[in-house]
């Protein structure tokens, strides 16, 4: 009906829901794939002496686009930030920020003509297939482990994991009460050398070698269960909170861990941003004065 | 006995309290009798250190006691005071069980047993009535309280609370919410379930139950109450537990039984009715005078006024004009014609149908909310596909309704008497056509709240809202050259039916072929496949069902069901086939609209063997989105988590939008399929927070927003009312440094909402601000449209409504 149109107007094109990398049928991949390809046709066409370099008018005409590429790539953080009025997308920028991001390898490479050496102009081409590379990187775990995120959570959040596994050590103090000496020094071991996130390597690999919670349980079997006793009834209701303690452990360190990825090649992406920055500037400005 | 006094005041609340010191002032003998044992029990039970406004500000206050927006202490120590030093004879722990003889000669008989005699009544009460009370042995000792003003006063105590409504769970969870106190908290529910209270409230005892923080039971009920003990019975015996208090929060009676009583009539029978009311404030009952929230003023400014004025009008000054005078003479001064308020009064209230059942006091208020406005002929009032839900009243000219969007001369006349803008009133949708003056002409628009109000306790008003609603509904959306007197016999067996969420109006199978239009709410179509249920369609409000049947015959193909509480007209099928054989481009113009439901249904017929993985998904989705009160929205925000990275980018965005508060919580929320329902508004269709905004604050905006404007007075209502918890009460935090600053040089706390520490710190001292009431309000005013979607990186947020969500798009996503 034409109202229903309208609504329909008002809003974002629900049926064309597209992530980041699909953005309005992969525009900016196909803007980048022709930016590259250009590139690439110039530099095969035009016969440059005594070869390909910087200092060629097509030199000079790539090093600018890849100049004024990386200066507004950066520019994407304040972007995100900077919530201002008006109608853009961030989505949108992020989109071409990938795309474009990507093509500066092709860009750079042939501005350099193939041409290495040990100084600062190869040094601010490394650092940008640095910056690219940890990009990529990002890109990749942005799209694939979103999925993995969320089948990990299901409906619970962060908050809920910390109250559950903090109302399970109130429970295993009260249940370790009737234990001995030995098996109550057990459960101390969980309740209070267990850390849920831990050192950079143990949020990245999963792996917590030394945790409380898994040093308790198998101390709890070592020391032996079985029997009808209302002490082997205390042993086994430690246990059993020992192990809902685990799962939950367990989930929420899936959780930290892909977070982590998520975020960690940020830690690389920017700063290392900010050295080409000054080694872009670096190699512009001894062009220029020591041509 | 006492003597006799000219003034009985019963109630000792805004209002009268106000009464009372005026009739002390002028010297009128009179008696403030108050049942608890301290003044204004209302007021003096909200939680410590509670904001009171004071609204409408533009309303002056001529009562003696002083009042001004301030901390609740405040305002009780200038009351407490004021009475004290006004000589006012106020009589505590008096409770009026019952009034005989009339006016002149009153007798008030107190629950103690003492009498008091009086010439006139002035009943100001209130709505809150008496708590339901304790009913076993032992229900009368004292340590069983029926409020709790402030739950840090308690420590180291075994605490019952008795009733798990919403106010028994939020006083338990208050009980135990600091470990420090260590009370021992338990609540007694009746029922097995806590069915009766909010989900988010449920959500936070079970979790506070898991973590050994409140005890529950359920099935449970209080056998005996002795000090220090109580005594529950249990589905399985009787159990005596320790208990130093006991809360019991039982629900409370509300006071109309008593008011009725006294021989006062009401306007109507239904639960939002207010006694009948001179202009004077006298009821049917002479010599008895209602005020206050019990009149229907739940505003102390109001009130107070009120109070002031009754007393005058008792002492024989009749001839005073209400405190609202100026600002009605302002309302109505760009009209032409130049009369007194009064005589606009009666004019509206003579001209306008559904207004002929009002009294003058209820027109005076009910104008205080609504806007009477002059048109021009051939002046749009509204146009097709805006936003509003607005009546309006046809005092004096005439309109025009364009009803053809592609030819603007085609028109059907509305007359003066007549209403009109009562389908988005009922529906919550958008205007369904444009409407201008044919000549100079003057209406009164009546905003949604006060046209519910006038429709629940006027009868003749909502009768009349429903007829014209019913016959425009028909016509408009049946449309094309039918007129009033086509479609005269349908209507007059059509039938109003309210559908029970999940409730059937047809079932798949069935020989029926009635047609149904959703007046209001929104059902779903589904059909059994493989003995599942599938999710076919989704009908909003201002749609139909039914059609398939009535046009070709044959058995039903679909089950047809409430996917909230919805209301529904049915229209006979005999006579609409009688009514489609006159009118063949009527069959023409459903088949037209059946095509689209067709096209899903051959495509799920045809994909029904190779996809019944996407049909199960389509299915189960779309259910889930429905029990997240999707259906009942108008725009909600999802989240796609194959898409999210959790950066939280949104709430940011939202409180840099928003004076630094975020109206979203991401993470909190529901997750089915990938699919993310978070904590935000849902921009209901009819809006639960609106259900009781004293000061009117909450408005559908021209985009559909419902927004909250800043006239809130911080009460929580709309919070309480909120079934998905998307309001919360704040104040804006500090202002902070810009981003440019926080790049730089690190100052202030970045972007998104600053944390409580950095609030607090930086908290100018004397700041006037207090917590009001903060939801989304779809950033409106906010060129480029809502933040959060816009800063979402990934796009993984996106807003839909449910009827385009609901169909093709969800089977797409299905097959991905």
């Amino acid at each position: 009906m034409a109202r229903q149109a309208v609504r329909q107007a008002n809003r974002s094109d629900v049926r064309k829901h597209e992530g980041f990398l699909q953005h309005g049928g992969y525009r900016w991949l196909w803007i980048a794939l022709a930016l590259c390809a250009v590139s690439i046709a110039a530099y095969l066409m035009i016969d440059a002496e005594p070869r390909p370099r910087g200092g060629t008018i097509y030199g000079y005409t790539l090093g600018t686009i890849g100049a004024l590429l990386i200066g507004w790539l950066s520019l994407f953080g304040i972007r995100k930030r900077a919530i201002t009025t008006g109608v853009y997308s961030l989505k949108a920028w992020l989109s071409a920020h990938v795309y474009l991001g990507v093509s500066l390898l092709v860009i750079g490479t042939l501005h350099a003509g193939f041409h290495f050496g040990w100084n600062v102009h190869t040094l601010a081409y490394a650092l940008m297939v640095f910056v690219i590379v940890s990009g990529m990187f990002g890109a990749a775990a942005y799209a694939v482990l979103p999925k993995e995120l969320s089948a990990n959570r299901g409906e619970t959040t962060q908050r809920q994991w910390l109250e559950t596994i903090r109302s399970l050590d109130a429970l295993l103090r009260d249940a370790a009460q009737p234990l001995d000496r030995t098996e109550a020094d057990a459960v101390r071991l969980s309740t209070e050398q267990t850390t849920i996130g831990g050192s950079f390597l143990n949020r990245l690999s999963g792996q917590y070698p030394g945790c409380g919670n898994s040093r308790a349980i198998s101390e709890i079997s070592r020391l032996g269960r079985g029997g009808t006793s209302p002490h082997a009834a205390a042993l086994d209701l430690v246990d059993s909170l020992l192990k809902r303690k685990q799962a939950t452990l367990d989930q929420a360190r899936r959780h930290i861990r892909l977070r982590t990825i998520l975020e960690m090649w940020l830690y690389i992406h920017v700063p290392v941003t900010f050295a080409l920055l000054a080694a872009l500037t670096a190699h512009i400005v001894s062009v220029f004065f020591y041509w | 006995m006492a003597d006799k006094v000219r003034i009985a005041i019963v109630g000792s609340g805004p209002a009268g309290l106000s009464a009372a010191a005026h009739a002390a002032k002028i010297g009128v003998s009179h008696v403030l009798l108050e049942k608890t044992d301290h003044l204004s029990d209302t007021i003096y039970s909200y939680q410590k250190k509670k904001y009171v406004m004071a609204t409408p500000t533009q309303l002056v206050l001529r009562a003696d006691l002083d009042f001004e927006a301030g901390y609740r202490e405040t305002i009780l120590d200038v009351w407490n005071k004021g009475i004290a030093d006004g000589g006012v004879n106020v009589r505590y722990n008096a409770e009026v069980k019952g009034v005989s003889g009339e006016k002149g000669d009153f007798t008030l008989t107190l629950t103690n047993g003492d009498k008091v005699q009086a010439e006139t009544i002035i009943l100001s009460i209130g709505t809150q009535g008496n708590p339901n009370l304790m009913r076993c042995p032992g229900g009368d000792l004292p340590h069983v309280q029926y409020q709790l003003a402030d739950p840090g006063a308690y420590i180291d105590e075994h605490i019952f609370i008795i009733g798990a409504g919403d106010a028994g769970i939020e006083n338990a969870l208050g009980l135990a919410a600091d470990p420090a106190q260590a009370n021992v908290v338990s609540i007694v529910n009746r029922s097995a379930d806590f069915s009766r209270a909010k989900d988010a409230n449920v959500t936070n005892l079970m979790a506070a139950r898991d973590a050994g923080r409140v005890s529950t039971y359920t099935e449970a009920s209080p056998a005996k109450v002795e000090g220090g003990w109580i005594t529950l019975e249990i589905p399985d015996g009787e159990t005596r537990l320790k208990c130093d208090r006991i809360i019991a929060r039982l629900g409370s009676s509300p006071p109309r039984k008593f008011v009725e009583s006294l021989g006062i009539e009401f306007t109507s029978d239904s639960r939002d009715a207010y006694p009948k009311l001179s202009p004077n404030f006298e009821t049917t009952a002479p010599g008895v005078y209602v005020i206050g929230a019990l009149a229907g003023y739940p505003l102390i400014k109001h009130c107070m006024n009120q109070g002031h004025d009754v007393v005058e009008y008792i002492n024989g000054n009749v001839t005073l004009a209400p405190a609202d005078e100026p600002i009605l003479a302002q309302k109505l001064a760009h009209l032409p014609g130049g009369l007194p308020v009064a005589a606009w009064l009666e004019f509206l209230r003579e001209k306008v149908e559904i207004l002929n059942g009002l009294s003058p006091l209820q027109m005076r208020e009910f104008l205080i909310d609504s806007e009477v406005r002059f048109y021009r002929a051939d002046e749009v009032i509204f146009e097709r596909n805006s936003i509003g839900s607005s009546l309006f009243g046809i005092a004096s000219g005439s309109v025009k309704v364009e009803i053809n969007a592609a030819n603007p001369a085609i028109t059907v006349p509305i007359s003066a008497g007549s209403i009109f803008g009562e389908v988005g009133l009922i529906s919550g949708r958008r205007r369904g056509s444009t409407i201008r003056a044919s000549e100079d002409t003057i209406v009164i628009e009546i905003p949604r709240n006060a046209a519910l109000k006038l429709m629940a306790s006027v009868k003749e008003a909502r009768d009349t809202v429903n007829r014209i609603t019913t016959e425009r509904t028909v016509l408009q959306i049946f449309g094309s050259g039918l007129t009033a007197h086509d479609v005269a016999d349908v209507l007059a067996k059509s039938e109003v039916k309210e559908i029970k969420p999940g409730e059937a109006i047809i079932r798949e199978g069935d020989e029926s072929y009635d047609i149904y239009i959703v007046r209001r709410g929104s059902m779903v179509v589904e059909r059994e496949i493989g003995g599942k249920p599938v999710f076919l369609n989704y009908i909003p409000a201002g749609q139909w069902a039914g059609e398939v049947s009535l046009v070709e015959g044959g058995k039903r193909n679909a089950t047809v069901r409430a996917a909230i509480r919805s209301e529904v007209i049915k229209l006979d099928g005999d006579l609409f086939r009688i009514l489609l054989n006159r009118k063949p481009e009527l069959v023409a113009r459903l088949r037209a609209e059946m095509s689209t439901r067709r096209r899903i249904n051959e495509y799920i017929d045809k994909e029904k063997d190779k996809f019944s993985g996407v049909l199960d998904y389509y299915t189960s989705v779309a259910k889930f989105l429905v029990d997240q009160g999707v259906g009942e929205a108008t725009d909600v925000l999802l989240i796609d988590e194959r898409l999210c990275v959790g950066c939280d980018n949104c709430e940011k965005a939202c409180a840099d939008a928003h004076d630094g508060l975020s109206r979203l919580d991401r993470e909190a929320g529901r997750t089915y399929a990938n699919l993310h329902v978070p904590t935000s508004c849902r921009h209901c269709e009819h809006p639960h927070c609106m259900t009781d905004c004293p000061p009117n604050a909450i408005h559908r905006g021209p985009d559909g927003e419902v927004f909250i404007d800043n006239t809130c007075i911080g009460c929580g209502n709309c919070q309480r009312f909120c079934p998905y918890g998307v309001i919360r009460m704040d104040k804006p935090p500090p202002k902070k440094p810009g981003l440019a600053s926080w790049l730089l040089f690190g100052m202030g706390p970045g972007p998104g909402e600053p944390d409580k520490a950095w609030k607090e710190a930086n908290a100018k001292a004397g700041d006037g601000s207090h917590k009001q009431a903060i939801k989304c309000d779809m950033c409106s005013g906010i060129k480029g449209g809502p933040a959060c979607v816009r800063a979402c990186p990934t796009g993984a947020a996106i807003r839909v409504s449910p009827e385009n969500f609901l169909s093709v798009a969800l089977l797409d996503r299905g097959r991905e």
